[in-house]
């Protein structure tokens, strides 16, 4: 055992005290010689008379120093030392004790790891996270929050004094050809002093400077990431000054961001960084630099050290109204809302929340039930220790000694299963990403566990052991003398006070387990109601495909054309039934367009602003993903640029703004332009299975046209085939453009259920292992009785009981325990699951088929586990033990 | 190790530290008032003193001895004896008069309660 010494003088001091001990009792010797020998007697027998009333100079030695300041330690060595020796000696117990620890542990760990890198400090890299806060906009009225646009991103920057820095930055993308192959890449328009305000140098090169965030599209520049860097060229160290076509536009890389950055958004790793100047290169939508109604910042500040999120909310909330006050035909009812980075309304870290609590909750019952199990092994071999334990006090040992005896061997089994947990938790936390559907968010976990997580491991390790070392350690240090004497004799099955705390345990453990079994089967529930319901369109034969001209850096004409003579050939293709465009595909992670709309004839309230959102699309999108047009027409060829704009609308917004109206051939005023409604749709999901019904329309790709959309493709053909008869007609029209992946409709749904399929992985895996430790309880306990009440049990069978008896009075036992365990749990659950909240999706939190599913594999759980000790209660042979 | 020794033998030292603690404390205090004196010399006296009844073994003695330098009752240096031995000597401390002479006056009490209950008074009930 290597004990750390606090330090080097210490140490000295020490060796110097041992000499002296040695020399003080050879003086001693040494003198008691010379007096037996002045006696009398000859040197030998004066030597052996001298060491034989001296004793054993080791133990001397021993309890002497025992009384040396920082004795502790020694003590604790001694403890130790003790403690090892005890566990090796009943390896299976060690085993099995480190063996649940590690799992409870490591579970924890992970977790934690999981929180700490997704939402505490999501950004790896970034410096002092715990002072950054997001800057998100508000609208009065409406709930949840909105971006910035850059001229009140400025204001804000200007008129607060309560911050070191602002940031601003906005997810967007570019398609990369990697080999034949069109990749989606992510990077982010940033402010100028976006890498100061994190604290983030670039590895190569520079970051922006103040000026590159100003003027239109006038500053192509980038910094790209590390990995692009590497993968792309390959680690090149004259990249500096070189160019990369980002959009259609070169631009001059001017650095490199350091390895392992990401960038500031949760799920998905940034490759190039642009400044804002850039904005319109990357945004469809227009010019947005000078227009303070356009709102597309995503913005972070760093508060100054001391400065709390209240305080520095008031100071915006004013620097708000006085913007609001100055331009109220922009700003009319629009606020400023700070959020902690793990709320962020930005990005995923705040879907994942939900998930996070539920696997933290999960996470602390496994640890709780783990430990309970290790109490109970530790209870049971107290109880084999009674012997020993009584010994050691006849002889003096102090209770307390006792006690700490105890901690320690508990604080061993909890480090060794430590250092085991964290070794699961490296593991787990490459499970979070395992779990997560491929095409789903794309999770960025810090490659190394914080040292943050492995002090909160380290803290719960510490508790566990208090919780499970001292259990033990109760009944033990108030072991009574005089009983104990008295044999050990098994009672009834179940009856003295220890096997009360055992029973306890286990009860605590299987309503633990019933609990999380019902969580499991709710999510289940779920997860089955979110595959089997209806999007309010086609999930099958259905295919898509993101087509990037804008990357391509065709001019708007050249657009038009290609997607038109590609459409052309898309139909030629045998086996496609119908194909379209639209910019945004339902349920993709991308946001659909969105604006305020003044609806001819209707009312609004003094402070509604309405507001919808739409979507750009082909003739032909309704009937390619299976929306029915509920009346009206579809769009047709001829309504493009020349024609008179028109809409499309859906059920939600009909009913909304005209009532009890036909809403065929009125107007809807969007963005300055009059747009006559020529169809209904019926009601679809948008986004997410989950989202609530709400106001949406469809307009013309053609009058509203976008260079990055995506084909949406009705086919009998397999991904495979389709794939490649579409990637030789797009070759046919430009050889030098690679075709992006494609991905079925179902794929695009189901990565919306990631969250759920999330938690479900980890409340199936954590509740397995639950039930499983619970199981062993269980076992344990009733083994233990069993074993404890042979005598009573072989008398029964003398007096007459059959074997059928005994087995019915153990199970009946056992059954008590755990249905007392599942009325327990069952109460607990009540309460718990509405925990689960958005995560349940037409399931009531307390959902009686869940309830009842949890409570028969409980059952069933336990008659497994009962059945075994009864079965050899059963197999008892009197004779046998009476004769013992 | 030393656990085992604890639990295995019943007359092993620690039991007697626990035993004698107070006692042999009090006892070693009051052997110093007559001057400095080494651990051999202290066994010796008290063996001495008591008339061959109290037998203090090196393994009680030299965990008081270390134990009250700790407390500051004695304090301990190196001298030369006699016979030219590196001895280490203890003598006692001002605390450690203080606290000899509380003990005393609390043995003294116990003394006379234990003479007390040994002799009986004669009853006086009628």
């Amino acid at each position: 055992m290597n004990i750390p010494w606090p330090g080097g003088a210490n140490r000295e001091r020490r060796e110097r005290r041992e000499e002296d001990l040695n020399a003080e009792l050879r003086a001693h010797l040494r003198m008691a010689e010379a007096d037996r020998v002045g006696r009398g007697e000859s040197p030998e027998a004066a030597a052996a008379g001298a060491r034989r009333e001296f004793g054993n100079l080791g133990e001397v030695k021993h309890v002497t120093r025992a009384m040396w300041s920082g004795m502790w330690l020694d003590r604790l060595t001694q403890d130790l030392r003790f403690g090892f020796r005890m566990l090796r000696r009943s390896p299976g117990f060690s085993i099995l004790a480190i063996l649940c620890l590690t799992l409870g542990i490591g579970a924890n760990a992970a977790v934690y790891s999981w929180i700490e890198g997704i939402l505490l400090r999501p950004y790896p890299k970034v410096v002092q996270q715990d002072r950054l806060v997001v800057v998100a906009g508000t609208i009065r009225g409406t709930p949840g929050a909105d971006e910035l646009s850059w001229p009140d991103f400025l204001d804000l920057e200007r008129n607060s004094t309560l911050f070191e820095s602002f940031a601003a930055d906005k997810i967007t993308g570019t398609t990369l050809s990697i080999g034949d192959r069109a990749e989606r890449t992510s990077g982010q328009i940033v402010s100028a002093n976006y890498f100061d305000a994190i604290g983030v140098r670039p590895f190569l090169g520079r970051g922006f400077e103040p000026a590159e965030e100003t003027g239109r599209n006038a500053h192509p520049v980038t910094v790209i990431s590390y990995k692009m860097w590497h993968d792309r060229f390959q680690s090149d160290p004259q990249i500096l000054g070189k160019t990369q076509r980002l959009n259609g536009l070169p631009h001059t890389i001017i650095g490199v961001a350091p390895e392992g950055f990401n960038g500031t958004f949760v799920g998905y790793a940034m490759q190039f960084w642009v400044p804002a100047s850039m904005q319109e290169t990357f945004d469809q939508s227009g010019y947005k630099l000078e227009d303070r109604g356009a709102r597309w910042v995503e913005s972070f500040a760093r508060l100054k050290p001391g400065v709390t999120r209240e305080q520095a909310q008031v100071e915006l909330a004013a620097v708000a109204r006085r913007l609001e006050a100055a331009y109220p035909e922009t700003n009319k009812g629009r606020g400023i809302e700070l959020y902690p980075l793990w709320k962020s309304p930005f990005n995923n870290a705040g879907a994942l929340f939900p998930t996070l609590r539920i696997a933290l909750v999960v996470a602390f019952f496994v640890l709780l039930i783990a430990c309970a199990n290790v109490s109970n092994l530790l209870l049971v071999r107290a109880f084999a220790r009674q012997h020993e334990m009584t010994v050691r006090l006849a002889v003096g040992s102090g209770r307390g000694r006792l006690v700490r005896q105890l901690v320690t061997e508990g604080l061993i089994l909890s480090a060794v299963a430590a250092v085991g947990g964290l070794v699961v938790a490296h593991w787990c936390r490459n499970l979070l990403v395992l779990v997560i559907p491929p095409r789903g968010v794309a999770m960025n976990l810090p490659a190394a566990t914080d040292w943050r997580v492995l002090v909160i491991a380290a803290g719960v390790c510490l508790l566990t052991t208090l919780l499970f070392g001292l259990v033990p350690a109760f009944p033990a240090s108030k072991i009574n003398l005089a009983s104990a004497i008295k044999a050990e004799t098994g009672g009834v099955v179940g009856g003295s006070g220890r096997s009360r705390i055992r029973s306890a345990l286990v009860l605590v453990q299987v309503s633990l387990s019933f609990v999380l079994v019902v969580g499991a089967g709710l999510l289940i529930k779920s997860l089955q109601g979110m595959r089997t319901a209806s999007p309010g369109f086609s999930t099958e034969n259905v295919l898509i495909t993101a087509l990037d001209l804008n990357s391509a850096g065709y001019d708007p004409q050249r657009k038009r054309v290609f997607q038109d003579e590609l459409m052309n050939r898309v139909h030629a293709i045998a086996g496609v039934q119908s194909a379209a465009y639209a910019r945004i595909a339902p349920f993709s992670y991308r946001t659909y367009s969105s604006a305020p709309i003044v609806i001819e004839g209707y009312q609004a309230g003094a402070d509604e602003q309405p507001a919808a959102d739409y979507d750009e699309v082909s003739p032909d999108f309704f009937a390619t993903v299976g929306i029915p047009l509920v009346s009206g027409r579809d769009f047709a060829r001829n309504d493009d640029e020349t024609a008179p704009p028109v809409a499309i609308i859906n059920e939600a917004m009909a009913t909304q703004y005209w009532p009890g109206l036909n809403p065929l051939g009125r107007f809807v005023q969007v963005k300055g332009r009059r747009v006559e409604v020529v169809g209904v749709a019926r009601m679809s999901k948008y986004g997410a299975l989950t989202e609530r019904s709400k106001a949406f329309f469809y307009v013309p790709l053609r009058q509203n046209f976008a260079g990055v959309v995506v084909l949406h493709l009705r086919t009998s053909l397999a991904r495979g085939p389709m794939g490649l008869a579409l990637a030789r007609e797009i070759h046919a029209l430009d050889p030098g453009l690679a075709p992006a992946e494609l991905v079925t409709m179902r794929e695009q749904v189901d990565r919306k259920s990631a969250a759920q399929t999330v938690a479900l992985s980890l409340v199936g895996i954590f509740g397995g292992l639950a039930l499983v430790l619970a199981g062993i309880g269980l076992y344990g306990v009733m083994s233990y009785a069993v074993s404890q009440s042979k005598r009573e049990l072989g008398l029964r069978m003398a007096l007459g009981a059959r074997a059928s008896d005994l087995l019915r009075l153990v199970m009946k036992h056992g059954l008590t325990l755990t249905a007392g365990g599942v009325v327990l749990g069952a109460a607990a659950a009540l309460g718990l699951t509405r925990l689960m909240g958005d995560l349940l999706y037409k399931v009531s939190p307390r959902d009686p088929v869940a309830f009842a599913a949890a409570f028969a594999v409980m059952a069933a759980a336990s008659l497994v586990a009962c059945f075994i000790p009864a079965w050899r209660a059963s197999r008892t042979d009197p004779a046998g033990v009476l004769r013992q | 190790m030393h656990a085992e020794h604890a639990m295995a033998k019943k007359d092993s030292p620690v039991s007697r530290i626990e035993l004698l603690q107070g006692t042999l404390d009090f006892i070693v205090l009051q052997t110093l008032r007559w001057g400095p004196r080494h651990g051999y010399g202290i066994a010796q006296m008290i063996r001495a003193g008591s008339r061959d009844v109290l037998q203090v073994d090196t393994g009680s003695l030299y965990p008081a001895l270390h134990r009250l330098e700790r407390q500051g009752a004695i304090a301990a240096g190196w001298e030369v004896s006699e016979n030219n031995q590196r001895v280490r000597v203890y003598r006692l401390t001002a605390a450690g008069r203080k606290q000899l002479a509380a003990e005393r006056s609390k043995w003294a009490q116990l003394a006379d309660a234990i003479a007390g209950i040994m002799v009986p008074p004669t009853e006086t009930q009628a």
